[in-house]
């Protein structure tokens, strides 16, 4: 597959502190790509590199297979954490302002932004004043601005902090539209929750190094244990878990059901299948849950920062 | 250099349109005027007070020269004792009674003259009365000792001597004044005007910082093109206000004087009276001719266009400091560290423009000043009417728009990395570290 954003061995230090150490990163094109990392890892200033807001101490930059230029500019579209708007400005003058900063003339971007503020159903905000709304919607408009000139690349910080359900949704549903339509997606959260339902490939970021990337699937794969979630109603629960302590290792499992079974999580070795082990808890008993424990972005993230 | 005039137009419109920006904009002249109104019609109201002074005059040989004018009646009594006459004067409710006793030796005259009020009289009242004594006194004193007064009067030969330079150029007094006046009000105008708007440049630069938009914006511009479009679109505001201020100010000026009737031309300070009197001695007719001439003596083009650059670069030289300053904080509380630095050169430069320049523009002082960059703006601008040689000019204003490029250099280098730092307080040594980001 084509990458559409390739970052090479790139470094950056601010005075003795090291932002970033050496991070190679590839973007798929027409993926969702999640850039994850604690506070402070670096992903800021990766993104800011991206965008050539901060110019990397080594490494380079391909957008496109080229390296990055000054007109790339136009090609990407960021919506930073840190963001905000001419309070004083009205919500159609800005919106064009910036559009127009962003190469765009004037006529097409006023007829795309009517567009916009159709779909998302703020048509009648087109003379108010940022000051007169409320974060939410702010910070809608700040989203509008950042896909108005359609670029290859977008790059969300948290988008959807300062939403409520019901916006993220449609924010959300927006993004996937984008993405269908060609875009490339970087999406940097912590919300792990938005990761495992958006993102196919990952990047984690800690202490300023790259630990993990990856497609998301390949990713769960490599850290799944081979356990099982099972649920049964044994004939005899005490001895079936004796049984299954000698040859597994078994421990008590959490999932929510209708009856009083024995609950376990049964990790295999390698050598053993799960169908060998369904067919043996098939004998033993009436058998109402049996899952693959696939680990969540959450357990692999927390994994991962906390092994290094 | 398309982002650049979109930048400009937006900061530009922004401060137009702003609410405050409007009200200084018609007010501050309405406030001036009416200040100046308020300060005509009261001095106006002072001068043409009635004021009644009683004269006993025991020797009968000075009261003459009294006479009776628009403001002060001289009432002249005789025959009374002091304290008569005191009595009167108090119950009349005179201003002041003027008592000259009887003297034989006329130099010793002033032991016998007093002078009787309730409150203490006004000092230009109190001079006018000495001057008339010591006139009369003198011309007694000089009849005494057997001069003719008239003849020595008729005899009197005034001086005004015509100011040349070696190559042929007629100067006076008053083109002295003329180029004080140029220098002083051009070098005061840019310092106004840096104080005024590059405040409002750096608080526009806070305002993008505390809106947050600022990632937004740079994710599109360069920096260096933010801050130079910021700069110019507050400064053509600037320049905006300053016209609209002109233009207001004069018309209203006009209207108020013609509705009230108050001639504002007649407030006058204790020193214009006396320059007055100085240039009042020649004929009217010479001093409007000369103060013509005097103005087609400066060098007028010389001046326009040194004004126009020196303003334009030391303008930007400073602002390009205040956005610095703007991007290195988070709110206004925290610029105090930063603007002493600033404004230290600038007060220097107005007070060595203001004391030495009047003194000897030519002097070691006056020129080393106006080749510092800081200082050179306002401290040129004051000694270019009186002639400064082209080269200096030229050296001058290169050794300008070397450092003015060197800021902005520096500047845009805080800018760049200040912008995205929220939360620190930073000191100068900071600073530094910012340049080597």
């Amino acid at each position: 597959m084509d990458n559409l954003l390739e970052a090479h061995s790139v470094s950056k230090s601010f005075g003795n502190f090291k932002a970033l150490n050496n991070v190679s990163i590839a973007v798929p094109k027409g993926s969702i790509f999640g850039l994850l990392g604690p506070n402070g890892a670096g992903k800021t200033t990766l993104i800011r590199i991206i965008n050539q807001i901060t110019i990397p101490d080594t490494g380079h930059v391909l957008l496109d297979g080229e390296p990055l230029k000054r007109h790339h500019i136009q090609n990407i579209g960021y919506l930073p954490e840190e963001r905000g708007l001419y309070k004083s400005m009205k919500v159609g003058e800005q919106a064009l302002y910036l559009a127009q900063l962003k190469g765009m003339d004037k006529a097409v971007a006023k007829k795309r932004l009517l567009d916009w503020f159709e779909r998302l159903e703020i048509g009648d905000w087109w003379n108010k004043k940022i000051q007169e709304l409320s974060k939410g919607m702010a910070q809608k408009i700040q989203f509008v601005v950042t896909v108005l000139h359609e670029p290859k690349l977008l790059i969300f910080d948290e988008p959807f902090s300062g939403f409520d359900p019901i916006n993220a949704n449609i924010i959300k549903d927006q993004i996937l539209r984008l993405r269908d339509e060609g875009a490339t997606v970087i999406f940097s959260t912590h919300r792990m929750e938005s990761v495992e339902e958006l993102c196919d490939h990952i990047a984690l970021i800690h202490k300023s190094n790259k630990v993990l990337d990856g497609n998301l699937n390949a990713i769960k794969r490599e850290y799944k244990t081979n356990t099982f979630e099972i649920g049964i109603n044994a004939k005899n629960p005490t001895e079936l878990q004796k049984t299954l302590s000698e040859k597994f290792i078994v421990s008590p499992a959490e999932f929510k059901s209708l009856n009083n079974e024995l609950k376990l999580n049964i990790k295999l070795s390698e050598k053993e299948t799960a169908n060998q082990l369904l067919s043996y808890l098939t004998t033993q008993g009436e058998l109402s849950h049996f899952v693959e424990v696939i680990p969540s972005a959450n357990d692999i993230f927390i994994q991962t920062v906390k092994n290094n | 250099m398309n982002h650049l005039s979109l930048i400009i137009k937006r900061e530009y419109l922004t401060k137009v349109r702003n609410k405050s920006f409007l009200v200084m904009t018609i007010l501050s002249p309405l406030i001036m005027i009416a200040l100046i109104t308020v300060v005509a019609y009261l001095s106006q109201l002072n001068n043409s007070k009635e004021r009644t002074i009683a004269i006993l005059d025991d020797s009968g040989k000075v009261q003459q020269v009294f006479e009776n004018t628009d403001n002060t009646k001289y009432i002249k009594l005789e025959n009374l004792t002091l304290d008569n006459a005191k009595t009167i004067a108090a119950e009349q409710d005179y201003y002041g009674l003027l008592h000259i006793s009887k003297f034989e030796n006329i130099e010793r005259a002033e032991n016998g003259i007093e002078f009787y009020s309730d409150d203490s009289p006004s000092l230009s009242v109190i001079t006018e009365i000495e001057n008339k004594i010591e006139k009369r006194l003198t011309d007694l004193n000089l009849e005494q000792k057997g001069a003719n007064v008239a003849l020595i009067e008729a005899s009197r030969i005034r001086i005004d001597i015509n100011q040349e330079n070696y190559t042929g150029e007629k100067t006076s007094k008053i083109d002295s004044f003329l180029k004080l006046g140029f220098g002083g009000v051009a070098g005061y105008l840019l310092f106004m005007f840096i104080i005024i708007y590059g405040n409002m440049i750096m608080r526009s630069v806070i305002e993008e910082k505390t809106s947050r938009i600022i990632e937004v914006i740079i994710s599109s511009v360069k920096p260096i093109q933010l801050m130079l479009g910021k700069i110019i679109g507050t400064s053509l505001a600037g320049i905006t206000q300053f016209v609209i201020w002109i233009i207001l100010g004069g018309v209203m000026l006009t209207v108020v004087s013609a509705i009230f009737g108050i001639d504002v031309a007649a407030v006058k300070t204790p020193q214009q009276e006396m320059l007055q009197q100085a240039i009042e001695n020649p004929d009217i007719n010479m001093k409007v001719q000369s103060v013509m001439q005097s103005f087609y003596n400066l060098p007028i083009a010389n001046l326009i266009i040194a004004f126009i650059l020196f303003f334009i670069c030391g303008y930007l030289l400073y602002s390009s400091l205040y956005a610095a300053i703007g991007a290195a904080v988070d709110n206004e509380t925290d610029t105090q560290q930063f603007m002493l630095p600033i404004l230290m050169p600038l007060i220097l430069a107005v007070y060595v423009g203001m004391f030495t320049v009047i003194e000897d523009p030519h002097g070691t002082v006056s020129t080393v000043f106006s080749f510092i960059p800081f200082t050179s703006p306002v401290v040129m601008l004051m000694r270019i009417p009186f002639g400064v040689p082209i080269w200096q000019q030229i050296l001058s204003l290169a050794l300008l728009i070397g450092t003015f490029m060197f800021t902005v250099w520096f500047a845009a280098k805080i800018y760049r990395v200040g912008i995205l730092m929220y939360g620190k307080k930073p000191s100068y040594k900071e600073l530094l570290k910012w340049i080597k980001y």
